[in-house]
């Protein structure tokens, strides 16, 4: 932003506009299109854990078939709906910025970044369960007694640090998608963004969405084996 | 080195203004946003690291001088050509090319100011040596004995060396990695100049391009990889790991599912670079635009697909491996292509023997070895008798090393005038390049003879008939580094005494020749448009 005021000499350019582009349109279009394959990134990376899980319950179907009632469905079902709903405001932030109704646009992220600390915070509890019961992932796993055989035969620890991994990614996606619906929020705060720059705003709501859109699919899997 | 444009135009014969000179101090390097700065920074570190990864080869060799194990002891011997090759995989042959050379070049090929994103760019060099100071504390800290390749269990439940603060590394090395590989795919969608058609982009480019798309979409599997594999050694999670019932093989896969397409990280963007250097230097057309370019993006695709030939002997099923053999076969056809190509370019072509051409001879000469010597190493059966030999070593430094290695110096000499603004001394690098050359397959001919015989690799003693070779390989080692010093002694001593360089010294066509050497800070003084493709050069058009 500092770097357009300091080389922006041809005039009339939107005072946000970096100078080596040509338009407002192409730095639009270059940042989502940057977004877009950073999204792809995302989901080669998470790729690996779904691959993980699937070899895993090719490996121990029987496994996983009891170790998920381990899991607090309501938990994860409520946690489901928080993540949904934050979606559709996030949405709504993107076009309340799109309107310039920044006043609104803050609202709608402060309902996001709420409905993200309630989904922490539940991850909190079922965490600490987990913790309490000693449904550990690999050699820390105490949940019930097993002998060498069942170890590698049965292999509940191996649940557990799947289940452990895929959420706390995914948990660690959704902190720093907090910090950076927060810097939204003081932008918009200070009056940045209008209809024509809005690119970072709708690019965290890409962001965003993706992070719910992996919790669809972790949902089920984990918490809704059979 | 402090006069500013202002400075240059009152006293009127000054040095011009250009992005060397146009902001002085240390301080204005490090927070710079230009990428032909932030490039030449990453040459330097990468350079850097390919001195340190360089020393632990040559450690290497000189142990093997003899069949004894008389310098160092098997521990060390181990950590030695581990170090060796996390450092030059992950510190200097992935970033060596397109964050360096393709960072400089690359915006200037496309007539753009800059690329798409600036900062990102600066933040990737950062993110970059970040990393490195993770492997630097690997190999001060007890250094790192698992092989590159950080295999289970060895690295997650037996290895008592540094294996975390590798993983960390390599983990942090790939997401500077994949932000350069956004940055460029985006640069090159969004920042073309006007008329710069897909079609009339560099071949470089349509190899920077297939090399930003295998980064965006192979390096994040190894990341989900290597954290899973910092967590299973330090909290013991289990799933690689067969005593809790994890499976060891998996990590193979999720490894080389990265591990290989990245080969083509490094070799892609060599290609691009030649394709430029047999161009330009032959005076003639490109043979085979279309090819070439496509068979860019077709290797980095059916690159992702055959990552199960490192597993041919791991207990995969036969099935699977037949299919990867046929894959990996495929393989073959899009790089014969490009060597074709290349060839059929030179074909009555006005050739140009200075020291960029020699550069780009010797790759096709060291390109043709290693890649023909990967199709015994893809055919099933043969592989199995060859698997984990110096046949194999041969092979991947024949294609890694040699091709990615003598690209980058070609590289560095074609655009040379281009970053440093100096000309380079051909009557000294021209027989320095035979030594180079001559040097280079002297070291690892020898090795595919010794592998085929079943000389074993990661063996610090041996059997005594294997040492006649190990002992050519030597010689040959110490000469070839030898001849990588006298390199750089010359081209320091362009920086200081060389001839200024002319506007475009090549006579090239493409983008990046139509400003001046150094460009200035903002690459070119107005908006340049493309009229033409960059290989119709006028003489052989009228031939």
């Amino acid at each position: 932003m500092s770097s357009a005021a300091h080389h922006g000499h041809e005039g009339a350019h939107h005072p946000d506009q970096a100078h080596h582009f040509f338009s407002m349109e192409q730095q639009n279009a270059a940042n989502k299109l940057g977004m877009w394959a950073f999204l792809v990134q995302e989901l080669l990376f998470f790729g690996g854990l779904f691959m993980a899980y699937i070899a895993m319950r090719y490996m121990y179907p029987d496994t996983f078939h009891s170790a998920y009632q381990h899991l607090s469905i309501p938990m994860g079902a409520f946690n489901t709906v928080v993540l949904l709903t934050s979606s559709l405001t996030m949405a709504l932030a993107v076009r309340e910025t799109q309107l310039e109704n920044r006043g609104k646009a803050k609202n709608y992220l402060v309902v996001t970044i709420i409905c993200a600390f309630i989904f922490m915070v539940v991850k909190y509890f079922e965490y600490t369960h987990k913790f309490h019961d000693g449904l550990l992932p690999g050699k820390h796993f105490k949940g019930w007694e097993l002998d060498a055989v069942q170890k590698v035969h049965d292999a509940p620890q191996l649940f557990f640090a799947i289940y452990f991994m895929m959420t706390g990614v995914h948990g660690l996606h959704v902190v720093i998608g907090i910090g950076v619906l927060m810097w939204l929020w003081v932008r918009l705060n200070k009056g940045d963004f209008d209809k024509n720059n809005y690119s970072a705003v709708e690019n965290v709501g890409l962001y965003w969405h993706l992070v719910d859109l992996i919790w669809i699919f972790l949902f089920p899997l984990l918490y809704l084996v059979k | 080195m402090s006069s500013t444009s202002l400075d240059a135009a009152a006293s009127g014969h000054g040095e011009e203004s250009n992005y060397l000179n146009a902001h002085p101090g240390i301080g204005s390097w490090l927070t710079t946003l230009d990428h032909k700065r932030i490039g030449v920074m990453y040459l330097i570190t990468i350079l850097t690291f390919f001195l340190a990864g360089g020393l632990l080869a040559l450690a290497v060799r000189a142990e093997l001088f003899t069949a004894k194990g008389d310098l160092f002891t098997p521990d060390t011997y181990n950590k030695l050509f581990t170090l060796h090759g996390a450092i030059m995989v992950f510190l200097v042959l992935v970033p060596a090319i397109p964050a360096s050379i393709g960072n400089i070049v690359m915006p200037l090929m496309l007539g753009a100011k800059d690329v798409a994103f600036p900062r990102l760019n600066l933040a990737s060099y950062y993110i970059y040596v970040f990393g490195a100071l993770f492997m630097v504390y690997t190999l001060v800290s007890g250094g790192l004995d698992t092989g590159w390749t950080f295999y289970t269990p060895y690295s997650s439940s037996h290895s008592n060396s540094s294996v975390t603060s590798a993983l960390l590394g390599a983990f942090i090395l790939g997401f500077s990695s994949i932000l350069t590989g956004v940055n460029f795919m985006v640069t090159v969608h969004k920042m073309r100049a006007p008329g710069l058609t897909w079609t009339r982009m560099p071949l470089f480019i349509w190899a920077l391009y297939s090399t930003s798309l295998i980064q965006i979409l192979a390096t994040p599997v190894v990341a989900i990889t290597l954290f899973l594999l910092t967590f299973e050694r330090t909290v013991g999670i289990g799933i690689f790991d067969p005593a809790l019932g994890g499976d060891p093989v998996l990590f193979e896969h999720f490894f080389w599912f990265y591990s290989h397409p990245v080969v083509y990280v490094m070799v892609l963007p060599a290609f691009g670079v030649i394709s430029e250097t047999v161009a330009i230097n032959s005076r003639k057309h490109i043979f085979g635009y279309n090819a070439i370019a496509l068979s860019s993006v077709a290797i980095a695709a059916i690159g992702f697909l055959v990552w199960g030939h490192h597993l041919f002997i791991s207990g995969q099923s036969e099935l699977a491996g037949s299919i990867f053999s046929l894959i990996t076969m495929g393989v073959a056809v899009p790089t014969a292509i490009k060597v074709i190509s290349w060839i059929m370019t030179l074909w009555r072509g006005s050739i140009r023997y200075n020291t960029v051409m020699m550069y780009t001879l010797g790759f096709l000469w060291i390109f043709t070895i290693g890649g023909l010597t990967g199709l015994p190493l893809a055919t099933l059966n043969t592989d199995v008798h060859l698997h984990d030999t110096y046949f194999v070593v041969a092979h991947f430094h024949y294609v890694m090393m040699g091709g990615v290695l003598f690209a980058l110096i070609c590289a560095m000499h074609h655009w040379w005038p281009l970053i440093t603004g100096k000309m380079f001394n051909e009557n000294i690098a021209k027989p320095v390049f035979w030594l180079v050359f001559l040097s280079y397959n002297a070291t690892f001919l020898p090795q595919f003879v010794a592998g085929s015989r079943g000389m074993p690799r990661r063996y610090h003693e041996y059997l005594p008939e294997f040492e006649i070779w190990h002992k050519a390989s030597t010689i040959g080692a110490m000469l070839f580094g030898l001849g990588l010093f006298l390199i750089l002694f010359y081209l320091v001593a362009s920086l200081l005494k060389g001839a200024k360089a002319p506007k475009n010294p090549w006579n090239g066509l493409s983008l990046e020749w139509q400003t001046s050497c150094p460009p200035p800070e903002h690459n070119f003084a107005g908006q340049p448009i493309c009229k033409k493709g960059p290989y119709e050069f006028p003489e052989t058009l009228s031939a």
